[in-house]
């Protein structure tokens, strides 16, 4: 990773990639984690179903007592 | 709305700061810091009132005010700071303007709404009901009418965020991926969907309860579902403040991320993981199967914990990596020592990690431990935890980042600088004192929410150990040096937005809040190969050691107890 | 840095540094053994929830203590006078929260194991059992049942640790356990 800490030199937000590497195929993990919108649906289903429509499912299901 | 919006670029960073975005980022920051003080007061109120030689309000006031506390703190301080945090990593860090901003002007005042409707709902003494309003207890229509509003307008406002990120992807802004911190912002944006999601789930059918239009609302699926915005919002916290953690070990040292792939792969268990934490409020609660309150208390094999850790290690490693390449080299400890400790970014900051993890999360863990759970659930123990992660951790990285805010964002010189430079040590020192008080207190088993230990009134009597007499005092001592620290930091921001120096073109130089030049002399170097960190090292090893021990000795504890089963 | 892009486009590829998948591994396995110590303490460890908990219409609840109360009252204590209830070792024992008491008084044997039955008339409470410090959330319309064996003798608080009004600091019952 070639660096440098710019931020006082005013040329944050365009930096400057590798061009070593510009070839290569960006990495799946890499690509999920730039989509935001995929992460946001991820981030709701998977609490909605282990948390929450599991709770549910539990709480309905408490037996009437005698 | 228009392409051509007005910016300045801010001489201190390089950024491009819209005008819209400037003063949403202002109006949104200096709201929260109201409720702060105004919540901070109600706080300071509940522990003196807990104090047993002071026992100040009476019962019905002192129930009052613990409900507007955690409302104001837990709720409106810290979701419009994240608001105006969101608008900062979208549109200031990506060099985009904000997306609709007259819809961020609506969920402004949808949330300013809210939380005033709310407030002004306990205030007029018919919703003591603690913020949590656990049904049946019946509470007037615009309690819930006015959370309902401030969460719309937050779900507004998270969508605004989310809209900046799609427009600087296509005007291209940017290249690659998102800067880190913005990172973490989505993150954060991402549990506050959920959140906000699962509270109006809940609140929605019990507002149409309270005006009798539904007959009854189930008591535990209300716990279910209401945790899920309760605790959810604790943790996008946690995402903001980490944020906010690698923000300011930026700016402050010119530090950057160990490596991305582990802060971000970290940042991915948050996203997946720490919601399933909610269960942390239903362990003793009937109806809920052991299989549902493991898997989910321990969010999923403790994969978030582990996301937690990870950044644990990040941070510190990167403030010493930082410092070393910038030549503070001696011994283990030489970079800690030569830390710009005078600065209150960096050492409200600093404190916000220690604090946060030693007293937030070994605690955190240990509390939501199913079976642990038995032996300190509704005791003074809760929020002993949460003071430690919401107070000492999230709301002293918030005042730490508002250091930077200040001088960058409303361009004004901090006034007071020696006050300034003290505030976060003594309000650290009270927070800790709070957290470590009631959690003792609750080890010996005094209640949460309770007005007399004592139990005068009570028709039966009880006798809580002495010893949790002395923790209450020492507790409510601890708050007014809290409390201290939190005036010093009301004073020292309002006042330098209202009098203090305008901070002109060429401050970045002669004034600067940003490392000058850091960069400069820095090696270039990925995560592999780069200096040893033999400090970070040993930091992470204590770290381990105490959080191995404090959970056997729980256990240790736990196995005392009469056998249940 | 962490305010910019990241420099190299392709960071997932870059390598791990020793000290930090050193640092991952254990936190990883560290979460293990935590969850696995949950699992293991349901087996072998004696303080486990039972999960066993049924709906119940509050007056029919109500009924069911007040006829267990009845047969089994030795005495009654305090300015309300609460009926002290001694049960037999080895039955199903009740008790109830109301605003703003807990009824009846219990009085158990040292070493015996009961069946405590837990649910609220009206609203939420906390049975918080102390100092052993044993804490519960009672629920309206839920009638919870746990198996509980007091290895301690002498006089018991319970205290309600969930807020239930303007009276919650006066809520108070007391389990007495004697050598027999």
């Amino acid at each position: 990773m070639t660096e440098h800490l710019n931020s006082g030199d005013g040329k944050s937000g365009d930096s400057n990639g590798g061009p070593e590497n510009g070839e290569q195929r960006i990495h799946a993990m890499q690509s999920l984690l730039d989509n935001p919108f995929l992460l946001l649906f991820i981030g709701v289903a998977v609490p909605t179903v282990l948390y929450t429509v599991w709770g549910v499912m539990e709480v309905v299901q408490v037996p009437i007592g005698q | 709305m228009i392409a051509k919006e007005k910016f300045r670029v801010c001489p201190d960073t390089g950024f491009k700061v819209f005008d819209t975005t400037e003063k949403l980022i202002k109006i949104n920051a200096v709201v929260a810091v109201v409720f702060l003080a105004v919540g901070g007061l109600f706080g300071l109120l509940v522990a003196l009132t807990r104090w047993p030689a002071v026992h100040l309000l009476p019962a019905d006031l002192f129930y009052l005010v613990l409900t507007a506390h955690g409302a104001d703190v837990l709720l409106f301080w810290i979701v419009f700071f994240e608001v105006a945090v969101l608008y900062f990593a979208g549109s200031v860090l990506l060099n985009v303007r904000l997306a609709a901003p007259r819809w961020a002007w609506a969920a402004f005042i949808l949330m300013l709404v809210g939380a005033v409707m709310a407030n002004v709902a306990v205030l007029q003494g018919e919703s003591s009901v603690m913020f949590t309003s656990y049904v049946p207890m019946r509470v007037a229509p615009h309690f819930y009418l006015g959370l309902i509003l401030f969460a719309v307008g937050a779900l507004v406002a998270m969508f605004v965020f989310f809209g900046t990120l799609v427009i600087a992807k296509e005007e291209k802004t940017y290249e690659g991926s998102v800067p880190l911190v913005t990172f973490g912002a989505i993150v954060a944006a991402i549990i506050a969907v959920y959140t906000i999601a699962s509270g109006a789930i809940i609140l929605i059918p019990t507002l149409l309860w309270s005006l009798d239009l539904v007959a009854d609302i189930d008591s535990v699926m209300y716990k279910l579902v209401w945790w899920g915005m309760g605790h959810s919002s604790q943790q996008i916290n946690m995402a903001t403040q980490v944020s906010i953690w690698y923000c300011i070990a930026a700016m402050v040292l010119g530090a950057k991320p160990l490596s991305e792939k582990v802060s971000r792969g970290a940042f991915l268990l948050y996203i997946v993981f720490l919601q399933l934490a909610s269960a942390h409020h239903l362990l003793v609660e009937p109806g809920i199967s052991s299989e549902w309150k493991v898997f989910n208390t321990s969010y999923a094999l403790y994969l978030a914990v582990l996301g937690s850790m990870i950044h644990g290690m990040s941070i510190p490693g990167a403030v010493e990596c930082a410092q070393r390449r910038r030549g503070f080299n001696e011994g283990m400890f030489g970079w800690l020592r030569k830390a710009p400790w005078g600065n209150p970014a960096f050492s409200g900051m600093a404190l916000s990690v220690v604090l946060f993890g030693i007293l937030g999360g070994i605690t955190g863990v240990v509390l939501g431990a199913e079976q642990l759970n038995i032996i300190m659930h509704n005791t003074l123990y809760v929020p002993g935890h949460f003071h430690g992660t919401v107070v000492a951790g999230t709301t002293l990285a918030f005042m730490a980042i508002t250091y930077l805010v200040v001088p960058l964002i409303f361009r004004r010189e901090i006034i007071w600088p020696k006050v300034a430079q003290w505030q976060p040590y003594l309000f650290g020192l009270g927070v800790t004192g709070i957290s470590l008080f009631m959690m003792g207190a609750g080890t010996l088993g005094v209640s949460r929410r309770h007005w007399d230990m004592a139990f005068t009134d009570a028709p039966l009597n009880f006798d809580v150990p002495p010893a949790a007499f002395l923790m209450m005092g020492l507790n409510g001592i601890s708050a007014v040096i809290a409390s201290i620290g939190g005036i010093m930091f009301i004073l020292v921001i309002v006042g330098t937005i209202l009098f203090g120096k305008k901070r002109g073109e060429d401050a970045c130089r002669t004034n600067p809040v940003i490392l000058p030049g850091g960069g400069a002399t820095v090696m270039a170097a990925g995560s592999e190969g780069t200096l040893k960190l033999p400090g970070t090292i040993a930091l992470v090893s204590v770290f381990f050691a105490a959080f191995v021990l404090y959970y056997f000795v729980n256990w240790k504890y736990l196995s005392e107890v009469w056998p249940l089963s | 840095m962490a305010l910019t892009p990241p420099e190299n486009p392709h960071w997932w590829r870059e390598p791990l540094h020793r000290m930090e998948i050193g640092w991952i591994t254990i936190a990883f396995l560290w979460g293990l053994f935590m969850f696995g110590v949950m699992v293991y303490w349901h087996i072998n460890g004696e303080q486990n929830l039972s999960n066993e908990a049924y709906r119940v219409n509050p007056d029919v609840y109500g009924e069911k203590v007040e006829a267990f109360a009845e047969k089994y009252t030795v005495r009654t204590e305090g300015k309300t006078e609460i009926p002290v209830v001694k049960p037999p070792p080895g039955s199903d024992i009740y008790m109830l929260g109301r605003l703003w008491e807990w009824w009846p008084i219990l009085e158990l044997q040292k070493d015996q194991t009961y069946r405590l039955h837990l649910s609220s008339m009206d609203w939420q409470h906390g049975f918080s059992l102390q100092p052993t410090n044993i804490n519960l959330q009672v629920h309206p319309k839920y009638e919870m049942v746990v198996t509980l064996k007091p290895t301690k003798s002498g006089e018991f608080g319970v205290v309600c640790n969930e807020f239930c009004g303007i009276g919650h600091h006066t809520m108070l019952g007391k389990i007495y356990v004697v050598d027999k």
